[in-house]
């Protein structure tokens, strides 16, 4: 048997986990393209160095987003990813699939592209990896007539995406998946053409367990709240008693503690409650949360290009969250305006607030001041009477 | 032909199975049966369980048929992804979980990644498909998970240990607030080609690109200057203009950052905080990386009371602790000199020895 040109990666064909490389020589029994990578990307292994050029700018009729160009810059020994453009490919909400469309896609994939793709990239999109120039129109074309449309991409409003909510999970305060279908659709325009001052990221989550990062990573970030008294079971708090020590698990690990717990019956004091989850988490049986249910709306999280990583900060504490959600498209469509407006180039809306204080943005969009905005109040003396006295 | 455009994603209602199409939103709770197994059950009665198993996140068209030739035996021809690369298998009659597990165990594909576990590692291109990494993700990934296998498919752990890994600061996904989180980074300045610089880029936006304001203009080239001192290597610049790259075989590597999380349970939303500022890049298997992955989470698991997340214990027994504790040396650069850097001294006398 000849040597194989690949000993680091198929080092990594070994061990328990599921092996990339070997969907890579999946691919390459086919495509030439998947071939080439396999081959590059054991140069970078050999090399430590990734051996991809610097950016360039291809797409299809009519977008200015939804497609990463990549070229190789040592396309003479790797002639088949010479370009090897990545699609960004818009997923169906919850990432919910059936065969029928996932067989599809693939089909399309094999025509077009390497055969290889991710189940899916960090922003939540399908990610079709690797396609030449001229491959890319009529590989949209054929998305198009499966019904796949493209994703985001540069300076646009990103492929937003949501948490399972409703469809699985008994925590939803609210449809997770219809609010990510309005938005979806409303901003098509901001998603494929890129016009902003930097990307703009959406993501909800419909508790406050926040399963897809919305604080940490969306400049609008919508995560599911509620406003009431904790829903309590007695039964079902008995009942796992039996099983979880409900005095150390649950009501000392309380950050407000705001429980009690007598052996007999738990009680909560939903006025101090901070609506954190845990004790919901961990008694879903015995705990629901109220039934008056919507969103906190936070702005501002980003990773840490170009002025420093941020979190996500309130500045509407409840808002319902009813279709046909106007309240908050109007809010999204103020904050794009006032970012659109004020940003400069490739500055993110929370370093924008940075810059020019909350207080400016919380006029430009018509919020009142809140105790809730804050963690604690400023220590330094240096504020203005904007109004005047 | 002309081009439909904006036609937006195929609606989800035309992909949820009837299970979930009937009882959605009426989910009264869930249960974990055991690791990989959710239960959850409806107002109406009707439970759906579901199976999830790792992947690599990185898949051939041909591994996604097979995925479609699992769903379509055992779960009428629907699937789910979840936001960290896993698979979900929802089976709607109970008596199909098991054939279904024994059916994933002959292909080898791991069953896990819920409750206390070690659930897949969310992570980027890498040398696989982008310009700037300094380090590689799926090969990281696949070593470090191969060594924490353990940890996936058991509930051996006192929390949830969510990894992330990006291979560069522009940290696609949200690795800055994960419980560990394996960065790549670079240490080395741009490399200018002032040909490209000249004549492919824009100088006002290279300049205002520098976090630390450390490129000024070279008039004389037409080009710019990079103050050495003050470069911390982001490669910001470089995504603005080709002609200052960044990367480098000696010089990029790995970070590892710990105690983030994003929920707001108990402590709420945090930062992941540095602890190793660097590692070498050691491919196929980076060993380097994988121990000192390893080593936090087993001394986190080893110390950490019951729901206990990295971050909390460590608050709770003080980062001069976690350093002495999981050995650990402490390094200049742990300690911030970036803009908001004094809200991370410690301003108080009272601390551990
Ligand atoms: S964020 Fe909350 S509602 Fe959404 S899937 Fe997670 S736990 Fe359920
Ligand atoms: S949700 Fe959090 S704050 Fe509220 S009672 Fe439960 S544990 Fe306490
Ligand atoms: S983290 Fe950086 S190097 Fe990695 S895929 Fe994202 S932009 Fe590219
Ligand atoms: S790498 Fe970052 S810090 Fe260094 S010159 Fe470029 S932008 Fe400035």
């Amino acid at each position: 048997m000849a040597n194989s040109e690949t000993p680091l990666l198929d080092d990594l064909e070994k061990g328990p986990w599921p092996s990339f490389v070997k969907d890579m020589k999946q691919a390459a029994v086919k495509k030439e393209s998947a071939r080439a990578l396999l081959g590059q990307l054991e140069q970078s292994f050999v090399d430590n160095i990734g051996h991809w050029k610097h950016g360039g700018i291809v797409g299809v009729k009519g977008y200015g987003a939804g497609v990463i160009g990549r070229y190789s810059d040592i396309p003479d020994k790797f002639p088949g990813v010479e370009h090897f453009h990545t699609m960004r490919v818009n997923m169906p909400a919850g990432w919910f699939y059936t065969t029928k469309a996932l067989r599809a896609v693939c089909d399309v994939w094999d025509k077009h592209g390497s055969g290889l793709t991710n189940f899916h990239g960090a922003t939540g999109d399908i990610i079709l990896l690797g396609t030449s120039t001229d491959h890319l129109q009529p590989c949209f074309d054929d998305l198009a007539e499966i019904g796949f449309d493209l994703g985001g991409s540069g300076s646009a409003m990103r492929t937003p995406s949501a948490c399972v909510g409703p469809a699985r999970c008994e925590w939803a305060c609210f449809d997770s998946l219809n609010l990510l279908r309005t938005v979806t659709r409303t901003f098509q325009g901001q998603m494929h053409r890129p016009m902003f001052p930097y990307k703009i990221k959406i993501k909800i989550s419909a508790c406050p367990n926040d399963c897809v990062a919305s604080i940490a990573r969306a400049d609008i970030s919508v995560i599911g709240t509620w406003r009431g008294n904790i829903q309590i079971d007695q039964t079902e708090v008995l009942a796992c008693a039996k099983t979880m020590n409900i005095q150390t698990e649950v009501v000392d690990l309380c950050p407000t503690k705001c429980m009690s717990w007598d052996g007999k019956a738990l009680t909560i004091d939903d006025k101090e409650c901070n609506r954190c989850m845990h004790c919901i988490n961990l008694m879903p049986k015995a705990l629901r949360q109220a039934k008056e249910r919507g969103a906190t709306i936070l702005v501002g999280s980003k990773a840490p290009i170009v002025h420093g990583a941020l979190l996500s900060s309130v500045v509407i504490p409840f808002m319902k969250m009813d279709p046909p959600y106007d309240e908050f498209i109007e809010f999204v469509n103020k904050t794009f305006e006032y970012w659109d407006e004020n940003g400069k180039m490739r500055e993110r809306l929370g370093e924008l607030i940075n810059r020019l204080g909350m207080g400016k943005f919380l006029k430009a969009v018509g919020l009142k001041p809140l105790p809730q905005m804050i963690k604690r109040p400023r220590a330094n003396p240096y504020y203005f009477w904007r109004e005047g006295i | 032909m002309a081009t439909r455009t904006d036609f937006g994603p195929p609606d989800y209602e035309t992909m949820l199975p009837p299970i979930i199409k009937k009882n959605y939103g009426m989910w009264k709770y869930h249960e974990r049966v055991k690791p990989g197994l959710l239960k959850h059950v409806a107002e109406s009665g009707d439970e759906l369980y579901t199976i999830r198993v790792g992947s690599a996140r990185l898949l051939s068209t041909d591994h996604v048929r097979e995925i479609c030739d699992v769903a379509e035996k055992f779960c009428g021809g629907y699937v789910r992804f979840t936001s960290r690369h896993n698979i979900e298998f929802l089976v709607s009659e109970k008596k199909n979980v098991d054939p279904l597990i024994a059916d994933l165990n002959k292909r080898g594909w791991p069953i896990g990644g819920t409750g206390h576990s070690i659930t897949n590692i969310v992570h980027t291109q890498g040398w696989i498909h982008c310009h700037t990494p300094a380090t590689d993700a799926s090969g990281i990934v696949k070593a470090v998970m191969d060594e924490l296998y353990d940890y996936f498919g058991s509930w051996k752990l006192p929390g949830y240990c969510r990894i992330s890994l990006a291979c560069c600061l522009n940290m696609c996904g949200a690795v800055h607030c994960s419980d560990i989180a394996i960065l790549g980074i670079h240490r080395t300045v741009p490399k200018l080609n002032h040909e490209i610089i000249r004549t492919k880029c824009e100088i006002p936006n290279v300049i205002a690109a520098c976090p630390t304001g450390a490129i000024r203009p070279d008039p004389a080239n037409k080009s710019v200057i990079v103050n050495e001192d003050r470069c911390m290597y982001c490669g910001n610049c470089y995504t603005m203009c080709p002609g200052m790259p960044v990367a480098d075989p000696v010089g990029g590597g790995v970070s590892i950052w710990v105690g983030g999380k994003v929920s707001n349970t108990r402590s709420g939303p945090a930062f992941s905080r540095l602890v190793i500022p660097f590692l070498p890049n050691t491919p196929p298997r980076w060993p380097e990386t994988v121990a000192a992955v390893k080593n936090i989470v087993e001394v986190w698991a080893k110390h950490a009371r019951k729901h206990e997340r990295m971050g909390e214990w460590i608050e709770r027994i003080g980062w001069e602790r976690f350093f002495e504790i999981a050995g650990i040396p402490f390094a200049e650069q742990i300690i911030d000199d970036f803009t908001l850097a004094s809200e991370t001294y410690r301003t108080t006398a009272a601390f551990k020895w």
